[in-house]
């Protein structure tokens, strides 16, 4: 599994301290290109600000978190967007006054300034890579529907979808399947894994361990800002500090 | 047949009913246009407009460009500026002080360069930043980027700090209070509180004539249609849809890679600048400018013309400017008292019932 190629993510001795509580103590975490890593752990062990860390949400109180040859903690968000790093929040937050072609649109990789903003012109090109990435998240059918009037799936979907147009190297997923029906979660996990089939990295913070197990990757375990366990899902089931902290109770 | 559409279509959210809304605002335009020439008919015609009909409506036309100006910037990126009144007087100031330089010595004084003011309060000589204003070119660039610069300061300092909704609003009503204030000053060498008035000509048109009327309504309506074309522009580009996505969701549209703060003060700029073409429209067909265009109730009652016309459409945020000033004209000619219930209760009604405004009646999609 041992690879040559120099990590896509490289998170070293990072903690992140809010007011005396330590959100973050002393984490480590290495992602290779192409790999689908999936990061659980209970409530409040650090999985959203460990996201907000690395998107430049918030700076860490100390440590290293690298992209590349990129220095993530001397940038803002919009720079590390524009870096190949995309995100998926929680809730998922598309544009709802938009189509999800336009939704789509707005995320595709183009000049970002006002002016070439006023001047661009979807060209065959563009619409050609919107249209199949409508494919890709099974959402041609719905591509002139405001993306206010989509189902919570769909919503989550056209959101992954907005992260593969702006065509990142690291894509952070956070609770993709969250109020997901059974044939949702697995559609879900069906494309987060051809997503990283594709060359990409992929992030997945989860709670749902049928939807980890799923995926199928090795798995990070969280507990009070740092990593408990890393292994395969069976190794990480049978940890028996993972059985006390998280999954024994 | 959905097929074919979704590939030929230029975009596939372009609603159709696009066509038919350009027509409408087209014969808009050109009924406006023909108040002109109605005037000129003998006043027992049937058809005859009094020039108090032309004279009002060239103003309810600048009204509706600033009208237009807010809502470019409230109903697309959703900043709710409470001063945009400060950029609509800023022009008018500009081009006021031309008008000013135009009268020469045939002002009271007769002094052959000073304006009547500065003669008064003993003043020697025309103070650096009057200095170009006798060009008609320079003070009409001035109408534009005066408003322009101040936009782009005040903008910067509360974008790049993320200052958003009422925080922002009242930063901009305390803006144009601040400058009443400032223009109030006798010192300050716009002619205290008296402002400008008793203007003679523009580019050579005696002012006051009938001729010079209509001029100004023709270059009213230009820059009516002028600013739609531009905002109906923004608003349908890929920027339009930038904007619309600031208002619902800031901070996502900043983790897809966009400078927020870049594309608010583009259009927050921009938007300033057409404020500044409305009131430097605006002067010169009622004759006068003075500190009271900055009072913070002026800001105010432009919001509400675009809340009632509907937010985010703007051919609404024009309809509204013209029918809410057409109920000011006629109830302050037979209720004066009323006026301000009247236009509180307006606001009230339509935020209730209305939500949409009254564009809102006549279409279902919004932007």
């Amino acid at each position: 599994m041992s690879s040559a190629a120099p990590p896509v993510l490289y998170l070293d001795g990072v903690s992140v301290v809010f007011d005396g509580f330590r959100a973050l103590n002393d984490l480590s975490l290495v992602v290779d290109p192409g790999e689908l890593r999936a990061v659980i752990g209970p409530n409040g062990a650090g999985k959203t600000t460990m996201m907000d860390v690395i998107t430049g949400k918030t700076r860490p109180t100390s440590g290293t978190v690298r992209f590349g040859d990129h220095d993530l903690t001397q940038l803002d968000e919009a720079a590390i967007a524009n870096l190949g790093i995309g995100r998926k929040f929680q809730k998922p937050t598309v544009f709802d006054a938009l189509t999800v072609f336009e939704n789509l649109e707005l995320a595709l990789k183009a000049p970002r300034g006002p002016v070439a903003c006023l001047r661009w012109m979807l060209t065959g090109e563009a619409r050609r890579r919107i249209e199949a990435t409508l494919e890709e998240i099974g959402l041609a059918a719905r591509a002139r529907d405001r993306a206010g009037v989509l189902s919570h799936g769909q919503r989550q979907w056209l959101e992954i979808g907005m992260l593969l147009m702006q065509d990142p190297e690291l894509l952070l997923v956070d609770e993709p399947v969250a109020g997901m029906t059974d044939q949702e979660t697995e559609h879900t996990a069906t494309l987060l894994r051809r997503i990283a089939e594709g060359g990409r990295s992929v992030v997945v913070v989860e709670h749902d361990l049928e939807f980890v197990r799923a995926l199928g990757r090795k798995v990070t375990v969280l507990h009070e800002g740092s990593v408990l366990s890393e292994g395969p899902i069976d190794q990480v089931q049978n940890d028996p500090r993972v059985i006390e902290v998280y999954l024994g109770r | 047949m959905s097929v074919t559409t979704t590939t030929t279509a230029a975009h596939p959210a372009l609603p159709a009913a696009r066509v038919g809304l350009r027509a409408v605002i087209l014969g808009a335009l050109l009924l406006l246009a023909l108040l002109p020439i109605l005037n000129r008919l003998p006043p027992d015609s049937a058809l005859h407009v009094s020039d108090f009909a032309v004279s009002v409506t060239g103003k309810w036309i600048c009204y509706a460009i600033l009208a237009l100006a807010i809502d470019l910037i409230w109903g697309y990126a959703g900043i709710l500026s409470l001063g945009h009144g400060a950029f609509f007087a800023l022009g008018g100031y500009a081009i006021g002080m031309h008008l000013m330089r135009l009268i020469g010595d045939r002002g009271v004084y007769g002094h052959p360069v000073l304006p009547d003011f500065m003669v008064f309060l003993g003043w020697r000589e025309l103070p650096w930043y009057w200095w170009g204003f006798d060009h008609f070119a320079f003070a009409f660039a001035m109408a534009l980027l005066v408003p322009g610069a101040l936009a782009a300061v005040v903008g910067y300092l509360a974008f790049r700090s993320r200052i958003t909704g009422v925080y922002f609003s009242i930063i901009t009503q305390a803006m144009t209070y601040a400058l009443m204030l400032a223009f109030f000053r006798n010192d300050m060498g716009f002619g205290g509180n008296n402002g400008f008035t008793d203007f003679k000509e523009l580019l050579g048109l005696p002012l006051h004539t009938p001729e010079a009327r209509a001029a100004l309504f023709y270059a009213s309506l230009a820059g009516l249609a002028g600013a739609l074309w531009l905002c109906r522009r923004v608003a349908g580009s890929k920027l339009g849809r930038v904007l619309v996505a600031i208002r619902d969701a800031e901070s996502r549209v900043r983790f897809l890679g966009y400078d927020v703060t870049a594309h608010k003060l583009f259009v927050f700029v921009l938007s300033a600048m057409l404020a500044g073409l409305a009131g430097a429209l605006y002067v010169p067909q009622v004759g006068i400018i003075n500190p009271g265009e900055f009072s913070p109730g002026n800001s105010i009652e432009a919001v509400i013309w675009v809340a009632v016309g509907g937010r985010g459409t703007l051919v609404g945020a024009a309809l509204g400017a013209f029918s809410v000033n057409a109920l000011k004209t006629w109830l302050t000619s037979v209720a004066p008292d009323l006026w301000l219930f009247v236009l509180g209760g307006l606001f009230i009604a339509v935020t209730l019932f209305l939500p949409r405004g009254l564009a809102g009646l006549f279409r279902r999609r919004e932007p």
